[in-house]
């Protein structure tokens, strides 16, 4: 089985947000709310300055306490790949994913249910991008199979430093950004 | 220096985690002490069984009061959920990993079973109902004849109170996102407490709703009388009100004790953890967990009820009133608090 996983190069990414408003036109997003989005990161003292920008989005982890929690398997692994998912009509909405998931990547959707990025699985079943990667114009975003060491993402993760976010939480995150 | 921006706004997640207000502390507060009344009335049962206890206090209203707080928290806990129309999807399955699973199925076995354990003596708590309804007498008198069903019952109460208690408290304890809740001792922390509480509320009951005679007649008299006065026509024995103030205040010095434990178990392990020990110490719930859970909620019902029992001062419902108090500030508190702790990036200190 595949397991699907990004990689974002943020020494290309600029912030220009065209991923968020792909997501949000793809997926129709409710307003005021967001699957993906952009941090900015500025450490340092001037004149000694790094920045990193980065697209952020649910990690799709290997070891997701989001679906842990779950008390009807709403929150699930689904087959494809190992996307994390919400089945909306199994969820009750009690928020504990939204508690258990140390990035914030989850919302309750005004229907009442808990959403998030889907790695645009049904894009990805046509054998697609998903919108966030397919519209980026550095071409900073790469999605495919971690697993097959000839795929761009298994390749760049050879090939460069990389990082994930809060490592510490000890999720396994899937979402890799590139120094 | 470190400065982080983000494009994302999403309601109840940024700029903290606030997906459980009222409802969760409130249910939390009230599973708790339903647990509390189960040990409690288990053990009474046990004693009934074996031919003692026949005409005392617990068996007959520890039952009755968790049956009725139990719909109050479960309402509480329906209230909280934004998918309402969904809540079935609950029984439809078991998820072996989700402490809420686990439960839900809990409760589901916890309700029929406080059903069953009140009917035991549900005809002397509530004659009208006894009068009007009369299968109520013909199956409390089965029953009533059969102590190795009571001593099943007692011990069903037993373990699922402690089931139910420390669930409470695993809930939260296992979500590695949130520091504060993610240690192992508040299970058994949030099982003392509702322990604490529910003796706590047996003896305020016991003073503010003493039995009147005659008790109210007719259906709905009879049902006003009830809640009102769901103790039933017994009043409590005069050494009830000591054992309830003496098992209180061991249950108060084991929580202060697990208490203390929570904070070393914080301040000695993840930056995280020492994060979320901070938030407690001195940061913005620190009023909340020194001044009102430890001072107010803890030690001082601690000293009254020493010094009632030593016979200092006379007996009043002010250690009960200030117990339960404190038992609603621990989960409001950690639930607050929780939200608000969050992983720390060791990253970011570079």
């Amino acid at each position: 089985m595949a397991r699907f996983g990004m990689v974002i190069d943020t020494r290309r990414c600029v912030g220009c947000m065209d991923c968020v408003v792909a997501c949000q036109t793809e997926n129709d997003v409710p307003v005021g709310y967001a699957r993906d989005w952009i941090t900015t990161e500025v450490r340092g003292e001037f004149p000694n300055l790094t920045m990193e920008i980065r697209s952020e989005r649910c990690n799709h982890c290997d070891n997701p306490p989001c679906v842990y929690c779950c008390p009807t398997g709403a929150s699930h692994v689904s087959d494809l790949g190992g996307i994390v998912k919400v089945t909306a009509n199994r969820c009750i909405g009690c928020k504990a994913c939204l508690s258990a998931c140390p990035y914030g990547a989850r919302f309750v959707n005004p229907k009442g249910y808990a959403d998030k990025c889907t790695f645009c699985d049904h894009r990805v079943k046509e054998g697609k991008d998903p919108a966030c990667v397919s519209v980026c114009p550095t071409h900073c975003m790469h999605f495919g199979d971690l697993d097959d060491p000839k795929s761009a993402v298994a390749t760049l993760l050879r090939s460069r430093k990389w990082h994930t976010l809060l490592p510490e939480a000890g999720t396994r995150p899937r979402v890799f950004y590139l120094t | 220096m470190l400065e982080i921006t983000t494009t994302r706004n999403n309601p109840l997640v940024d700029p903290v985690l606030t997906v459980w207000s009222w409802e969760i502390p409130l249910y939390l507060f009230v599973g708790g002490i339903v647990a509390g009344l189960m040990i409690l009335g288990g053990i009474a049962m046990l004693r009934m069984a074996r031919g003692e206890d026949t005409r005392r206090y617990f068996s007959l209203h520890a039952p009755l009061a968790a049956f009725m707080l139990l719909n109050i928290g479960m309402g509480a806990l329906f209230l909280d959920l934004a998918h309402r129309l969904y809540v079935w999807a609950v029984y439809l399955t078991f998820q072996p990993t989700s402490p809420m699973s686990w439960g839900s199925w809990v409760l589901l076995i916890v309700y029929p079973l406080l059903l069953a354990s009140a009917l035991i003596r549900l005809p002397e708590a509530w004659p009208w109902l006894a009068r009007t309804v009369p299968a109520v007498r013909r199956w409390s008198d089965a029953l009533l004849a059969r102590p190795q069903t009571i001593r099943l019952l007692a011990w069903l109460n037993i373990v699922l109170g402690v089931a139910l208690g420390i669930y409470t408290g695993i809930l939260l304890s296992t979500m590695v996102a949130r520091p504060l809740w993610n240690v192992s001792i508040l299970g058994p922390l949030f099982l003392v407490s509702g322990l604490s509480a529910g003796a706590a509320l047996l003896h305020l009951l016991s003073v503010v709703l003493p039995p009147r005679r005659p008790a109210p007649q007719g259906l709905i008299g009879g049902a006003i009388g009830a809640l009102v006065q769901p103790l039933g026509a017994e009043p409590p024995a005069k050494g009830t009100a000591n054992w309830l103030v003496r098992a209180d205040v061991g249950l108060l010095a084991v929580e202060l004790l697990m208490l203390g434990l929570l904070l070393v178990g914080l301040v000695t392990a993840t930056a995280s953890h020492a994060a979320a020990f901070e938030l407690l110490l001195s940061g913005r719930f620190a009023v909340a967990f020194w001044g009102v859970l430890i001072a107010l909620g803890i030690v001082l019902p601690l000293l009254l009820q020493g010094l009632e029992l030593g016979h200092r001062i006379p007996h009043t419902v002010v250690p009960a009133l200030l117990v339960l108090a404190g038992g609603y500030t621990l989960r409001w508190l950690m639930v607050n608090a929780g939200q608000v702790s969050e992983v720390v990036s060791t990253a970011a200190k570079f």
